[in-house]
């Protein structure tokens, strides 16, 4: 036990160089102006729709990665610790790749089977039943 | 990468960990991942169903409130001021762990006390929210919100609406309890005595891993 304090302790004192106020607030810039960025675009979109949709869908999922990447290299010191640990939590992280894309597409594809094969679904999905703009949804 | 670790270090042969870092450090990290793989299911889950759905209510139009200035027209607002806090809350708690490398006593408690009050502010923020909403009608299976194409929408929106960021609420709620203990810990000098703040350390990974977590709840659910 003895052993284990002192060596957690080294620990600290070996990391304690890199430890910098002004990265943690230059990191916190760039997670605010990305915020920022990504409420900007979102509200000039629902203002005007002057840009398409996809392509800032694309924009705020790169923004989003950009600001994770920041919180657990920085924030969480990932970027500092050495590669073994680094890696050790990557490479199972990456296993949402797959988790991502196997289940967005089944949820594609079972979209796409219920719009050719199910006509009342369709249907009902294209039934307006409130007026698109002007009220305020949920409001009698 | 890591300092004052010889060159040729055999990292696997046994005497010292080859992780570098403290055992309970390292299972901090361990527990975080899966962590993240419960939130990564919920959110995959939700985007399966966004991605079987011909329309969805849209996020603009329904969380488009702020307290006391009351029901002005503006969308996101109140979200992003959600949103500084939480990342402003992180900013005090790395300042935290800073000072705990500098055995600063009472700069750990300083901004382990901003931190808590960050993660407190959260909580009544996302209280307000889920107040209001549930005002306007919406609950788990209901959901007054009409799809953007003006069809009628399901309860899908409302129920994963809730579940995670009632899921995400609980983690900072914890997070605020987690902090208060280690607060109290570091007044009564028990890091102290024990030579190092690597409790802090622990307990910041968590506060972080919370705020990595929102950073893809508000993406998922106020941006998409």
């Amino acid at each position: 036990m003895a052993e284990h304090v002192h060596t957690a302790a080294a620990a600290q004192q070996d990391e304690s160089h890199s430890f910098s106020k002004k990265a943690i607030w230059r990191t916190f810039w760039i997670l605010l102006i990305i915020t920022v960025v990504e409420l900007a675009l979102a509200i000039i979109y629902y203002e005007s729709h002057f840009l398409n949709k996809h392509f800032l869908n694309g924009i705020f999922i790169i923004g989003t990665l950009a600001k994770a990447f920041f919180i657990i290299a920085e924030f969480m010191h990932l970027k500092y610790e050495i590669k073994n640990l680094i890696m050790s939590i990557a490479f199972p992280a990456m296993l949402f790749i797959w988790f991502l894309t196997a289940f967005l597409w089944d949820g594609n594809s079972y979209k796409n089977l219920r719009n050719r094969y199910d006509p009342h679904h369709v249907q009902r999905n294209n039934t307006i039943v409130a007026p698109q703009e002007g009220k305020k949804p949920g409001v009698e | 990468m890591a300092q004052s670790v010889p060159a040729g270090q055999k990292w696997w042969s046994g005497g010292h960990s080859p992780f570098h870092v403290e055992y309970g450090k390292l299972m901090m990290w361990y527990f975080l991942m899966s962590d993240a793989f419960t939130f990564g299911a919920f959110l995959i889950s939700y985007g399966t169903i966004r991605f079987a759905s011909n329309s969805w209510p849209d996020p603009n139009k329904v969380f488009n409130t702020f307290p006391v200035i009351g029901e002005m027209r503006m969308p996101l607002a109140f979200v992003s001021l959600m949103t500084f806090i939480l990342i402003m809350s992180s900013v005090t708690m790395v300042l935290a762990v800073g000072a705990g490398h500098n055995n600063d006593k009472k700069g750990v408690m300083k901004w382990m006390f901003f931190t808590i009050l960050g993660g407190l502010a959260f909580l009544g923020c996302q209280a307000w929210e889920w107040t209001h909403l549930h005002g306007e009608g919406a609950w788990w299976g209901r959901n007054p919100f009409m799809n953007i194409n003006g069809s009628q929408s399901s309860t899908n929106f409302t129920n994963f609406f809730f579940t995670i960021t009632g899921f995400h609420g609980f983690h900072v709620f914890s997070g605020v309890i987690i902090n208060i203990i280690m607060l109290i810990m570091t007044w009564r000098g028990v890091f102290e005595r024990r030579g190092h703040y690597l409790m802090i350390e622990k307990a910041g990974l968590y506060w972080h891993f919370v705020d990595l977590v929102w950073v893809f709840v508000f993406t998922s659910f106020y941006l998409l």
